[in-house]
């Protein structure tokens, strides 16, 4: 297993530097420009911006001397769009944000959902089960542009309860409305990967032959049934995880949170190369960190795999 | 979606004609019989669309980053609540008899607020700054507009910074030389560009100089806290020269994207200022007469055909474009769909331009039947639509809900009226601007703010020389008119017949003349609503109870 | 495509056929107990009536998706509410049009692109997941790395740079859709691999000759078929939003035509403006279409679940 692990991420380095090739062909090929803009630069004003920003020389000098700075250096460059920062302060301040109510999300959605499920496929065709999957369906299919909004007309407008919006550090009216927002459609996305899995697990052999021994039902879903069920619940919280912690454009848009989720696409349409490619390889890191760790976990569930 | 049209400087050509040395004398801030707000209410909370892409009164080109600046610092000259220029850090200014050189005269007690005093030097060094490539400002263009002597040179790197000619000869005085006369040029200093910058904690911290704690400012407040996307919080700068009369303790900007979310807040009381959305104005004027207010704000909104090689070949028939342009009902578009205030447009330059005196057209006269029947009757010459060639057009936009609004609404007349098919086709921002600036489209939509307040900065972009002419109109009238405009005392009579050829050669049509919708906290009090650029300084305003 | 739901049954059965290969009688007795399931069926038969509202509601239409009514824009709050005296059955949208029109035309777009993406998804991402599970070793690193990659690159570009070498159409939506929606079915398709590879029956079937592709097909797939409808069903909102992000960089559905998620998302937005309809009855159909195909995913799961027999 250890050195299956030293060969991952051993990969995972020219995972990610096809990863930047890749993004950089994308971005250069994307009509528009960093200092596109409704008044056109005149020309000699635009060549000294470029000259500036490095955007004067070849494409190919351009991904080169991004990857040396940043192997060697340590160096994202300063942001195309927000001068003022520089693309580490940009992660800095706004990564720790993502990475709170993402966390927090993650937890509500993860305990949750697994008990929902876990509770519906025990309880299969009973109203408890039925209940169970309407708030799921229900959860899963409310879009968080919709929720968002309605959390704050409710909480804020009507009730009075909670900030509209804002981070303040992270504290806790700040960060109940958007984990609600952020963990609702996992939430209930887990559920049903849980009850499905679940079900299929129960019908399995060797829990069959367990009631048959008249195992108590507790025992046998927790010390039989609970790891085989979260074998494809992992699949999905790998990505699910990765996706959570690296933000939501939807919270950070409707909560004003500051997160790196609206960093991202915003430099996306703002042609902010190098904010861009900052927030995507830390989004590839945490993609390829997290495959590795869904499948070391995999391994521990499942002592029989090999890769 | 996430860009703010460009707009900045100010105000009336007017004041020359008040002599050549000006002063005015400083306003009270507190009106009589106001009773203010205990102090640990005043704060102003204004809301802002997207995080500030820069502080640094160099590089700002945006709104949102002028109204910072505004607080943050202090240029020669502010503007009062119409618009007209009242001291800054300079008192008054002398114009020699040529009209190309111009002294300040600053203030002695003016401080920065580290306690230094604000010299000339100050702005030598900032405007040297602005124009220097090695700044590489995107606004450095704004300094070339303002046609300081070298300053193109400067900007080509043909010459050094230090060839711009602006002068400090004492620490109170600040000379600057133009190349050629220039009438608006006093109202271009209360542009965030033009504004002075600490060379001290520049050249210490780099690029960093922005950040709260690093951050030398001359203006009635100072930054005390920022997190990208989030906030922007600044406080009284106990330094300020005029401090004694600044009432508001603390400006918070909150970034809130969502302008129905920033409305929800508003409500919730989170927010003494943010923007109303479309359609939005008259419910909540309504309900909140007192707070929600409408302002003429300097831009125009209009549609561009493509007259290139690569547009389509009905357009290139001026009775098709006409038509196209009668057909466009400006009434609904405004009283049904914007709703907020805004006025219909047949000029292409913003109706409360000053100096600006609009032709009598043609157009503006009829009724809207009339001019649907204008419109047919143009449409059948040409041969096209209802019993003609069969025509089908295509609008580009750039996506956003408003855009769309009116381009469906337009397609729609289109149909309605002349019997023509539109087909409606939106980009995102970047790709749009690279389609629109490449005559990549058929008919597009446009925006644009003055840059100052002047006719010329609306009608230069008919010129075959404009970088922003995306409809390729060339007119060599036009262009000698522009040109004779810039050099004569009274330009009035070039702009109405300017905007009389463009009413006849419709290589773009007007449709609306823009409004600042907003919802404004009625206890905040002298909010500067005839400032027709929205200039506004917080330390000017103040709550009361 | 007129009944798009029968066409996914029709091909998860026949993908399940396939790979049993064992003939009619397996096909009905999964129709048997599909049958038997309630939920599955009535959920089936609302699947039915929303496509046939999606495809045939606009003959009831009293106006078209495009035409404004004049009369009663900019006044849409007081005079646009749902009436059938002037057959703005829905009410009208922030523009004056019909809303009726709109949400039958919109709801059409989503179910095509539902179907459409998670299709796609079952198919590329089950096949994708199970090869490089099977193989393992180097492949399947290989395999599941560029699944990384494609993950963490940024989407947008490659929608952009689709509309710019292509043009817009219909037919580059699902295109842009089809490429992000088996990314994930991938990964959950080759975890449960690695586990199904070891099982006795992989192992008989492996000494007794039987060539890789042949194991995967009639051996791995069925059996994670149940995970696989499972997630398909949740992938399906997921891409109806999606669509609407797609349109909104001009890829996709162009105005006037809609889809419930651009309906959705400008109701959300005007939702405090005293015109909730307009994001009620799109997120009535939405809802309404995501119940209706859970239950019959879980209902055809339950039906086609080898290990039940």
């Amino acid at each position: 297993m250890f050195s299956y692990i030293v060969r991952r991420i051993a990969v995972a380095i020219p995972t990610l530097l096809i990863l930047v090739v890749i993004s950089f062909i994308l971005m250069f090929a994307a009509p528009g420009g960093p200092f596109t803009s409704e008044r056109p630069l005149p020309p000699d004003l635009l060549a000294n911006i470029n000259a500036k920003y490095g955007l004067d020389k070849p494409y190919w000098y351009q991904i080169i001397h991004y990857i040396w700075n940043v192997v060697a250096h340590f160096d994202f460059g300063a942001s195309f769009k927000y001068k003022d920062q520089t693309v580490a302060d940009i992660i800095k301040q706004g990564f720790p944000v993502t990475l709170t109510y993402g966390f927090w999300s993650f937890v509500v959605a993860v305990l949750v959902g697994v008990s929902l499920g876990v509770v519906a496929a025990i309880r299969q065709n009973t109203w408890l089960d039925y209940l169970a999957v309407g708030i799921s369906v229900g959860a899963q299919a409310l879009p968080n542009f919709v929720l968002a909004p309605m959390l704050v007309l409710v909480f804020t407008l009507w009730l009075g309860w909670l900030p509209g919006g804002g981070w303040n550090g992270g504290q806790w009216p700040y960060l109940i409305m958007p984990v609600i927002a952020l963990s609702t459609s996992y939430m209930a996305s887990i559920a049903r990967i849980t009850r499905s899995s679940m079900l299929e697990v129960l019908n399995a052999g060797f829990i069959r032959t367990a009631k048959a021994k008249g195992l108590p039902m507790r025992r046998i879903i927790w010390r039989h049934a609970m790891k085989p069920t979260m074998l494809p619940v992992l699949s999905y919280l790998g990505p699910a995880f990765v996706g959570m912690i690296t933000g939501s454009v939807v919270v950070d848009v409707y909560f004003s949170t500051g997160g790196i989720g609206l960093f991202f696409v915003n430099s996306a349409f703002n042609r902010d190369y190098s904010t861009m490619m900052g927030i995507t390889i830390l989004v590839g890191a945490l993609t390829i960190l997290f495959s590795l760790v869904v499948d070391v976990l995999y391994a521990w569930i499942d002592p029989k795999i090999r890769y | 979606m996430f860009i703010k049209p460009t707009m900045m400087a100010s105000a009336a050509a007017l004041l020359l004609a008040l002599g050549p040395t000006f002063a005015v004398a400083e306003s009270s801030h507190v009106a009589a019989g106001d009773v203010l707000a205990p102090a640990d209410q005043q704060t102003f909370v204004s809301r802002e669309l997207d995080e500030f892409p820069s502080i640094d009164p160099n590089l700002i080109q945006d709104v949102s980053g002028n109204d910072v600046a505004r607080q943050l610092f202090e240029g020669l000259m502010n503007q009062d609540d119409k618009g007209n220029l009242v001291p800054g850090v300079a008192t008054g200014f002398d114009v020699s008899a040529d009209k190309m050189t111009y002294t300040f005269h600053l203030r002695d007690d003016a401080k920065w607020s580290d306690g230094s005093p604000v010299t000339a030097k100050d702005f030598v060094y900032s405007w040297q700054r602005a124009a220097d490539p090695a700044t590489a400002s995107e606004y450095a263009w704004y300094m070339s507009l303002m046609g300081i002597a070298n300053v193109d040179d400067v900007i080509d790197g043909k010459q050094p910074p230090s060839a711009l000619a602006v002068a400090a000869p004492d620490d109170h005085t600040f000379v600057v030389t133009l190349s050629q006369p220039l009438p608006y040029f006093p109202q271009m200093v209360v542009n965030a560009v033009t504004f002075p910058v600490p060379q001290k904690a520049i050249e210490q911290y780099g690029a960093d100089w922005t950040k709260p704690g690093n951050m030398i400012s001359n203006g009635a407040y100072m930054l005390t806290e920022r997190v990208p996307q989030e906030k922007l919080v600044m406080e009284r700068n106990p330094n300020y020269w005029d401090n004694a009369n600044t009432v508001i303790n603390k400006v918070t900007y909150l970034i809130i994207n969502d302008e129905n979310q920033a409305l929800t807040r508003y409500l919730a009381g989170e927010l003494d200022k943010t923007e109303i959305p479309t359609g939005q104005y008259p419910r909540l004027k309504e309900e909140y007469p007192t707070q929600a207010q409408s302002f003429p704000l300097l831009c125009t909104y209009y549609y561009n055909f493509n007259l290139s090689d690569s547009g389509p070949e009905a357009l290139k028939d001026v009775r098709v474009r006409e038509a196209l342009s009668l057909a466009v009902n400006r009434d609904v578009i405004v009283n049904n769909i914007l709703q907020g205030g805004q006025k219909p447009a047949y000029t292409f330059t913003h109706w409360a331009t000053a100096g600006f005196e609009a032709p009598d057209l043609p157009i503006m006269d009829m009724t809207q039947d009339e001019r649907n029947a204008k419109a047919q009757e143009l449409m059948k010459e040409a041969g096209y639509g209802t019993g003609g060639k069969p025509l089908s057009l295509e609008i580009l936009y750039n996506t956003s809900d408003a855009h769309k609004a009116l381009a469906v609404a337009i397609g729609q007349m289109w149909k309605q009226t002349l019997g023509i098919d539109t087909s409606l086709k939106n980009e995102e921002w970047k790709t749009f601007l690279d389609d629109r600036g490449k005559q990549n489209y058929e008919i597009a939509r446009g925006g644009w703010c003055g840059d100052y307040n002047e006719p010329s900065t609306f009608l230069d972009l008919m010129t075959s020389t404009s970088g922003y002419n995306d409809a390729k109109y060339e007119n060599p009238k036009v262009d000698a008119l522009m040109k004779d405009a810039r050099l004569a005392d009274n330009p009035e009579a070039d702009y109405t017949q300017v905007e009389q050829i463009i009413a006849q050669d419709v290589p773009v049509f007007p449709v609306y003349a823009y409004a600042s919708v907003k919802m404004l906290n009625d206890k905040i009090h002298n909010w500067p609503v005839d400032n027709v650029q929205q200039n506004y300084y917080v330390k000017d305003i103040y709550k009361v109870q | 495509m007129v009944f798009p739901d029968k066409a996914t049954a029709d091909g998860l059965i026949e993908a399940a056929a396939l790979s049993e290969a064992k003939g009619r009688s397996l096909w009905s007795d999964a129709v048997g107990r599909f049958r038997q399931n309630k939920a599955a069926v009535f959920a089936l038969y609302v699947l039915i009536a929303i496509t046939l509202f999606a495809f045939l509601g606009q003959f009831l239409a009293a106006y078209s998706n495009e035409e404004i009514d004049w009369s009663r824009l900019g006044n849409i709050a007081q005079t646009g509410a749902p009436s059938f005296s002037n057959g703005h059955y829905f009410g009208l949208d922030d523009l004056g049009r019909d809303l009726y029109a709109r949400t039958v035309q919109g709801t059409r777009i989503s179910i095509l692109v539902g179907l459409v993406g998670s299709l796609i998804a079952v198919v590329v991402g089950t096949l994708y997941g199970a090869i490089a599970g099977y193989a393992g070793h180097r492949t399947d690193n290989v395999m599941m790395r560029i699944v990384d990659i494609l993950m963490s690159i940024p989407f947008m570009f490659v929608l952009i740079l689709l509309l710019v070498m292509f043009g817009r159409s219909i037919g580059m939506l699902f295109v842009g859709i089809g490429l992000i929606s088996w990314l994930d079915m991938a990964r959950i398709a080759r975890g449960q691999t690695l586990t199904i590879k070891n099982k006795e029956f992989v192992e008989a079937a492996v000494a007794t000759g039987v060539r890789p592709f042949t194991i995967i097909l009639r051996h791995i797939v069925p059996n994670l078929l149940g995970i696989v409808v499972v997630y398909a069903t949740l992938l399906i909102p997921g891409l109806i939003i999606t669509e609407s992000f797609i349109s909104f960089l001009g890829l996709g559905v162009q105005e006037p035509s809609t889809s419930l998620g651009a309906l959705i998302s400008k109701g959300a937005s005007q939702m405090q403006y005293g015109v909730i309809w307009q994001l009620l009855f799109p997120l009535f159909f939405f809802l309404a279409t995501l119940f209706a195909f859970f239950f019959v995913g879980d209902g055809l799961r339950d039906a086609l679940d080898p290990k039940d027999r």
